[in-house]
């Protein structure tokens, strides 16, 4: 049952993925990557992560998209037609780098260990990423926190000229 | 996640839904009676009263006539996400209800975190309204839509931060344990509930769960004078309806919450024999969804509507700093303690 439904949302997310790379209108590919988005967090329920999975839909498909469709449906964009055109130098860019990704990838699943399972139930709790978050990830976590601060300011200012 | 399920369990699992989408669904349909009635009786008006005794088979009629009407699909509107729209707004306004303890043991199913679940479902709502108004291609539903998902982004933040203090106290996300957690009583008569604990975060939450449900005062994305109908001004028959059902079911939900964070969720006096020992926490619960659903009524009867600039600069400016202050005051006294 379990493994139906992973291959299920699996596939799903996939597919969305591309779909994502794949429509010519802008909108369609923010719905899409929304419903990318929906379906990896079920991976994560499935994984015993529920509290990443909820946050994952609040933060990115609640919140993030949400704006990002306000947006083009505020400049109302047109379809994408000569688009390719003026991209066409990223291919030489977006090949190597793609490799380069899928070669990370492929390095950081082939060290994997596989697991026994046991402990699975409670790593995903929210007490347990609270007490990594504060304990030993916690330079990280502040030093995103204040990223998220410049980010802000320089929106503001981006957004008011004459301050 | 790996535990089989037996088919007796599969049963009763299947009667919870049964039952409790069944009696969501029946309650949904007559609120607009209720609100219609108390409305009108607001007003100093009789309100439905052709269709059956007090108007009480108005509702099936109004059914009806949404299956019956024509179903208008606008010459310019994009039609598939025309015709997805209000399905992708009803289908997360029901999904919530799969998590709100009815009672003890009537709960479909209880997440660890249940409250962060219905938080990312609503949130997903918003997306019903934007391409419902986007999809129409005509500018009042745009414009509608446009208001309403700037609205409901500012609101969601307070109506998220309201919770956390409810949420430091009682150390739990998952909703059956908050109702746990406020069983008990203070000198033997005060119920332990958490308004009396959290009062600043009662009054943030139920001003922003009226924002988030776009209600009268803060119902700007469908301002009837500017706006036509906001976002669902093109849609008729059965798509409106469930437009119109949609924003029932998340009253009831926002209600629900509010039962369950503030008001003890299901517990209450239990008195009499066993079979009404097991009736009456469902009963306590539903009497206080309807106090809160009474209140929203009033509410939309008796204030007149937000002016645009006026609802941002009180959100963002008001309830938010209002809501901050709210959780470091209660982190200090969790600390201390």
């Amino acid at each position: 049952m379990i493994q139906i439904l992973f291959f299920f949302f699996a596939a799903l997310a996939a597919g969305a993925a591309i779909n994502v790379l794949v429509q010519k209108h802008v909108l369609y590919s923010a719905l899409s990557l929304i419903l990318m988005l929906t379906a990896t967090s079920v991976l994560f329920i499935l994984l015993g992560a529920d509290f990443l999975a909820v946050i994952q839909i609040i933060v990115y498909a609640g919140a993030i998209m949400v704006l990002f469709v306000f947006v083009i449906m505020l400049l109302n964009l047109p379809v994408d037609e000569d688009g390719a055109d003026r991209l066409r130098w990223l291919k030489f860019i977006g090949i190597p780098l793609g490799l380069f990704f899928l070669f990370l990838v492929t390095a950081t699943l082939w060290n994997v260990q596989a697991g026994t399972g046991t402990q699975s139930r409670f790593v995903g709790s929210p007490q347990a990423i609270g007490q990594s978050l504060f304990t030993d990830y916690l330079l990280p976590f502040e030093v995103t926190s204040l990223l998220i601060l410049i980010a802000l300011v320089g929106a503001v200012v981006f957004a008011k000229k004459d301050l | 996640m790996s535990e089989y399920l037996t088919s007796s369990d599969f049963m009763i699992l299947m009667i919870k839904i049964i039952v409790i989408f069944g009696g969501v669904m029946g309650a949904l349909v007559y609120l607009t009676w209720i609100e219609r009635k108390v409305m009108a009786r607001v007003q100093m008006r009789p309100g439905p009263t052709r269709v059956g005794p007090f108007g009480l088979l108005q509702p099936i009629a109004d059914g009806l006539k949404f299956l019956f009407k024509e179903d208008v699909v606008p010459a310019n509107a994009n039609r598939f996400l025309y015709i997805a729209a209000p399905v992708v707004s009803l289908i997360p306004a029901l999904l919530s209800f799969s998590v709100i303890p009815f009672g003890p043991w009537l709960q479909v199913t209880d997440l660890s975190v249940g409250l962060l679940f219905i938080f990312a479902i609503t949130s997903l709502g918003v997306y019903g309204i934007v391409l419902g108004g986007w999809a129409s291609n005509s500018k009042y539903p745009l414009m509608g839509a446009m208001r309403s998902s700037a609205q409901m982004i500012s609101y969601e933040l307070s109506l998220t931060l309201s919770v956390v203090g409810v949420l430091m106290i009682a150390n739990t996300l998952s909703l059956n344990q908050l109702v746990m957690s406020q069983q008990r009583t203070w000198l033997g008569f005060i119920p332990r509930w958490n308004i009396f604990l959290q009062p600043v975060a009662f009054l943030i939450y139920v001003v922003s769960a009226v924002a988030e449900t776009n209600r009268l005062p803060f119902d700007l994305a469908e301002s009837e004078q500017e706006l036509v109908a906001g976002w669902h001004t093109e849609y008729s028959s059965l798509k409106f309806a469930m437009f119109m059902l949609a924003e029932y079911a998340n009253m009831v939900t926002v209600s629900a919450l509010a039962t369950i964070m503030f008001f003890g969720g299901w517990s209450g006096p239990l008195v009499g024999p066993h079979w009404l020992k097991a009736a009456l926490p469902t009963f306590w619960f539903v009497s206080k969804i309807f106090l809160f659903i009474f209140f929203y009524v009033l509410l939309r009867s008796t204030i007149p509507r937000f002016r645009y600039d006026q609802l941002m600069n009180f959100g963002w400016k008001v309830l938010l700093p209002l809501s901050l202050a709210n959780i470091l005051a209660t982190s200090f006294v969790v600390a201390i303690s």
